[in-house]
């Protein structure tokens, strides 16, 4: 039984079926990585789990409850944070306070009035989120806005926004697209580096197969809306079928 | 000092020097100087600049920080005074109880308000909040003025009559409203030689209050809430796959402000004890709007210089007529004093408002941070002519700058 | 039965002015992205259009007639307008009774320029800010151009009568066969709701037929894409808010004799058109056209005394709760599309 149990979820949109009878298991502690090419549904799937969409049947169940019909901020309460394609971040704020607005959501809830008392007492959530920039090279430009960075240390900040949160899944979605090769294989390092040194499983969508090889512990090949393998990165790299879905729609 | 750091501080007492002498700093001219008509040190207006701060600076709680553009918080402020006339004509005209009724009125109407605005956000939120004020608007004008159920006393304004209860009304109490016996008209005049200077009651209490709001303003700014409502402003799709709900805090901003704005009305009455729906009105709304981004909104301190910037030309503006322009340029010739009269008179006297609104655009479209940013450039400007090589470092400050300073 | 007609006809005058305001804003908002604060102004500077074209052609000569005298002895002052020196006295008449209609000629290039001149001098400039700077910016603009009016027109409503072949009211019912004077209505507003319903359907049929109204609509689809494919769409969308400002000047023109314009019908009418233009469906034309009738014809039926009597007031707040109920029930609008302006 894997942390994450995605069974028989179907998805129209319209004429068009989006996800049809998609099965998946995500192994706790493992890294999953979910491939396959352009419109063979990975960000709708993706999309389910995080409670964006509602699938039309099926169920997603993480760690033994069900995700379907929870808000989004009750899914991440649940354990499970998403980094997206574009770096998503509080532009306007600075990089510590991004870093600290993770740490106060674990802490608090999904809100809390604390409208009197003062974020510089608040020495725990400051300690723990300078040191999680310390850990992400990111210590220097802590009063900088977060909006004037470049695109691979606001990705850095994403991520570390996600794991200051302490989720059991992270679900990353081509967190490398746009990235030029040197941020590319930084994060590379970083995920390695945190799929190693914690308890967590990472689910990644991605298109950059160096990234998929790099990283992943098993891969599901996703084809037009349903799943055509699922195995190890070896055993996928030769395998026919997932040819054959590229082939079709790269060559 | 109470819990503020040094720079807060500093603002803070600034603020409060300010608003207690403002007898004096309003009145800088003589009497019966040619340019007393400059000098704004009478009660009615310092009033004004006071409950307009309040009015300000809890629409930046929402705008500033959360980004919602509400056009309807008029509604709140009318309630607000409506409240309190209710409260002088049934009870008592101690400003009190009217003040914290007011308060709390307005608070609950903008959570109903608030609760049902919010499920939307954009262009869709400010259309909605409009409407709702408008709406207001009608019901306080006309429906709820029907002779069955008078609730707003319609065109003409709710007012406090002789045979209303006032069943706390104490013998020997001012017939207007006061503060435990003293009159809210309550007014010393001190004369320096040539100057005047007013010291009134109703302005003292009102800008009592105002430090309270703006302290408690501060205190927001600087707290995890208040940095949460940035974050609303900021990213809300980051914010709720953090796990957070976005629309508490903001409806925890908008009835915070809606709550100030219940202040101001209640304000306003208690030193004019008259209600009346044009309050309402969504240009009113738009006024509010008008100062928080002239100042400089997200600001600590600009929606308090916006509204005294506005209330100060509204009033100085509309008082300068031709003949008065006359005598300014009486010093050209003829034929020029007329043509430069009539160039500057459209814009002056009736014509304030058309100045107001080009000094808006302008504003809007080459300084989105307001007065307050307008100041810093000047700030950084001349301290660059004057340090060439510090320039480095100030640029630094600069991009450490603080967004909510 | 024929009450409920007269309502509906009543409600039509106001409908066309709100679905001809609404029409422009969604045309603006859904080509350019832009939030129009300014478009009641627009409304309101065609009506003074028809007010200055009124004005051009009673300016009058005065001449001395010494063969009469007034009653203090004095020769007889007589001011002859110049259209009647020019054209002579029966055809001056009529030119200057048919005012409004020539305003119509008058004001479309006038309105055009208008439109031009603000997309390329102010609008331009805010495509890429956020949604609230458009709002405060056209809010700016449409308080100076209010003030402007009010400047060289002076604050009170100036009556704009229709021309004298207009002025009276047709007897609808009496065609249907129902009671002579069940259903009377100005013949004017009738003139109102047709120039209406022709400008609709003109401004449909342009964008339907035309390659201009093509990429104008591929545009409202999909903005960046109609942008990639290398059209101009600059120049498309100066001319779009042209037509648009037109649209909503038009409706001014042919307004005024139905209300007297003042300086802050603008905003009046603007507040509704908004309401209008959330109600059909931020993005939707056939949407803004369908609410502005729907509430217009709403309102008169609220304003008749037997509403009035049954909820004190509801003619005044009906178009506001309406709105409030299509916002919350059907986030989009009546015929809104999905992606446009949500969250």
């Amino acid at each position: 039984m894997g942390i994450l149990e995605v069974k028989n979820v179907n998805k129209r949109f319209g004429g068009l079926q989006a996800l049809g009878d998609v099965n998946l298991s995500v192994e706790e502690n493992s890294v999953h990585a979910i491939i396959g090419p352009n419109g063979a549904g990975k960000s709708t799937l993706l999309n389910c789990l995080i409670g964006k969409l509602i699938p039309d049947t099926g169920s997603v169940m993480f760690d033994g409850q069900s995700v379907l019909g929870r808000k989004p901020y009750e899914i991440n309460q649940m354990g499970i944070s998403r980094v997206f394609q574009t770096p998503e971040i509080f532009g306007d704020l600075t990089v510590l306070e991004n870093m600290m607005i993770p740490i106060f959501a674990t802490r608090d809830g999904a809100f809390r009035m604390h409208a009197i008392e003062k974020t510089e007492n608040e020495k725990d959530i400051i300690g723990q989120a300078e040191q999680m920039l310390e850990n992400l090279n990111l210590a220097e430009q802590r009063h900088t806005k977060a909006a004037s960075m470049s695109r691979g240390n606001k990705r850095r900040l994403e991520i570390g926004m996600c794991l200051a949160q302490n989720p059991r899944l992270l679900l990353l979605d081509e967190p490398t697209a746009g990235m030029a090769r040197a941020d590319t294989n930084n994060t590379i390092d970083l995920l390695k580096q945190i799929s190693d040194e914690r308890d967590i499983t990472i689910a990644i969508i991605e298109h950059d197969m160096h990234v998929v090889f790099s990283l992943a512990e098993r891969i599901t090949v996703l084809a037009q809306g349903t799943p055509l393998v699922e195995d190890t990165p070896d055993k996928i790299k030769g395998h026919p079928k997932v040819r054959e879905a590229y082939l079709g729609e790269s060559a | 000092m109470l819990g503020l750091n040094k720079k807060d501080t500093a603002l803070f007492l600034i603020v409060i020097a300010l608003t207690i002498l403002a007898p004096f700093i309003l009145n800088p001219f003589p009497t019966n100087s040619a340019m007393a008509q400059f000098n704004a040190g009478y009660p009615d207006l310092m009033q004004r600049f006071v409950i307009f701060g309040i009015f300000a600076i809890g629409f930046n709680i929402l705008f500033g920080l959360t980004g919602y553009l509400s056009f309807g918080h008029a509604a709140f402020l009318g309630v607000g005074s409506y409240a309190a006339v209710w409260m002088f004509k049934l009870f008592t005209y101690n400003v009190i109880p009217a003040i914290v009724v007011a308060v709390i009125l307005a608070g609950l109407f903008s959570l109903l308000i608030g609760y049902i605005s919010l499920r939307r956000s954009g262009i869709y939120f400010s259309i909605l909040t409009l409407a709702f004020a408008q709406m207001s608007f009608a019901l306080a004008y006309s429906v709820l003025s029907n002779p069955k159920f008078n609730l707003t006393n319609g065109e003409t304004g709710l007012q406090v009559y002789g045979d209303d209860p006032q069943i706390f009304h104490g013998a020997g109490l001012p017939n207007l409203p006061h503060l435990f016996g003293w009159s809210m008209r309550g007014n010393n005049q001190m004369s320096f030689g040539a100057w005047d200077f007013n010291f009134n009651t109703g302005y003292y209490v009102c800008a009592v209050c105002m430090i309270l709001a703006f302290y408690i303003a501060i205190r927001i700014f600087r707290s995890p809430f208040g940095m949460m409502l940035r974050a609303v402003k900021s990213n809300q799709t980051r914010m709720t796959y953090t796990g957070l709900n976005s629309r508490p805090y903001a409806l925890a901003a908008f009835v915070i402000s809606g709550m100030y704005a219940g202040l101001a009305g209640g304000l306003m009455a208690a030193v004019d004890p008259l209600a009346g729906a044009e309050r309402m009105q969504w240009t009113a709304s738009g006024e509010v709007v008008l100062m928080t981004i002239l100042g400089g909104a997200g600001t600590l301190i600009g929606p308090i210089l916006g509204a005294g910037f506005i209330k100060y030309f509204e009033n100085i503006f509309s008082k300068i007529n031709d003949a008065v322009l006359h005598s300014w340029f009486s010093f050209l010739p003829d034929g020029l004093e007329d043509v430069v009269v009539a160039l500057i008179y459209p814009f002056v006297g009736k014509g304030w408002h058309l100045t107001l609104g080009m000094l808006f655009m302008l504003v809007v479209i080459f300084l989105p941070g307001g007065l307050v940013e307008g100041g810093q450039r000047i700030g950084r400007f001349t301290f660059r002519r004057r340090d060439a090589k510090g320039s480095d470092a100030e640029r630094d400050a600069a991009n450490q700058r603080n967004p909510a300073e | 039965m024929d009450a409920i007609i007269l309502q509906i006809l009543n409600g039509l005058d106001k409908g066309s002015a709100y679905a001809l305001i609404a029409l422009g804003l969604t045309l603006i908002f859904g080509t350019l992205g832009v939030v129009n604060f300014a478009h009641g102004a627009l409304f309101m500077i065609g009506a003074f259009c028809a007010v200055t074209v009124q004005r051009i052609l009673n300016l009058s000569v005065t001449t001395v007639d010494e063969s009469r005298t007034d009653f203090l002895g004095n020769p007889l002052k007589v001011q002859t307008p110049y259209v009647e020196n020019w054209f002579g006295p029966e055809i001056g008449a009529a030119i200057s009774d048919w005012s409004v209609p020539i305003a119509i000629l008058f004001s479309i290039p006038i309105m055009l320029l208008i439109g031009f001149i603000m997309e390329r001098g102010l609008i331009k400039h805010f495509y890429r800010r956020p949604h609230a700077d458009q709002i405060l910016v056209t809010f700016g603009l449409a308080i100076v151009l209010q003030e402007v009016i009010k400047y060289f027109y002076g604050a009170n409503p100036i009556p704009t009568p229709a021309p004298e072949a207009f002025a009276g009211s047709l007897d609808l019912g009496v065609m249907f066969g129902f009671d002579p004077n069940a259903i009377i209505y100005p013949y004017w507003r009738l003139i109102y709701f047709v120039f209406a319903a022709l400008i609709i359907g003109g401004v449909f049929a342009f964008l339907q037929f035309t390659t201009f109204g093509m990429v104008v609509r591929a545009g409202m689809a999909d903005r960046e894409t109609v942008g990639l494919l290398g059209i101009n769409i600059d120049r498309r969308f100066t001319i779009m808010f042209g037509i648009a400002a037109a649209v909503a000047g038009l409706a001014g023109v042919m307004y005024t004799p139905i209300n007297p314009p003042n300086y802050h019908m603008g905003m009046d009418f603007l507040v509704l058109s908004f309401v209008v233009v959330v109600v059909g469906g931020m993005g939707s034309l056939p949407g803004a056209v369908l609410a502005g009738f729907l509430l217009g014809i709403l309102e008169s039926f609220a304003s008749t005394t037997w509403a009035t009597t049954t909820i004190p007031g509801i003619n005044q707040i009906i178009i506001y709760l309406v709105a409030i109920i299509v916002l919350l029930t059907r986030p989009r609008g009546l015929m809104g599309r999905k992606g446009v302006m949500e969250d």
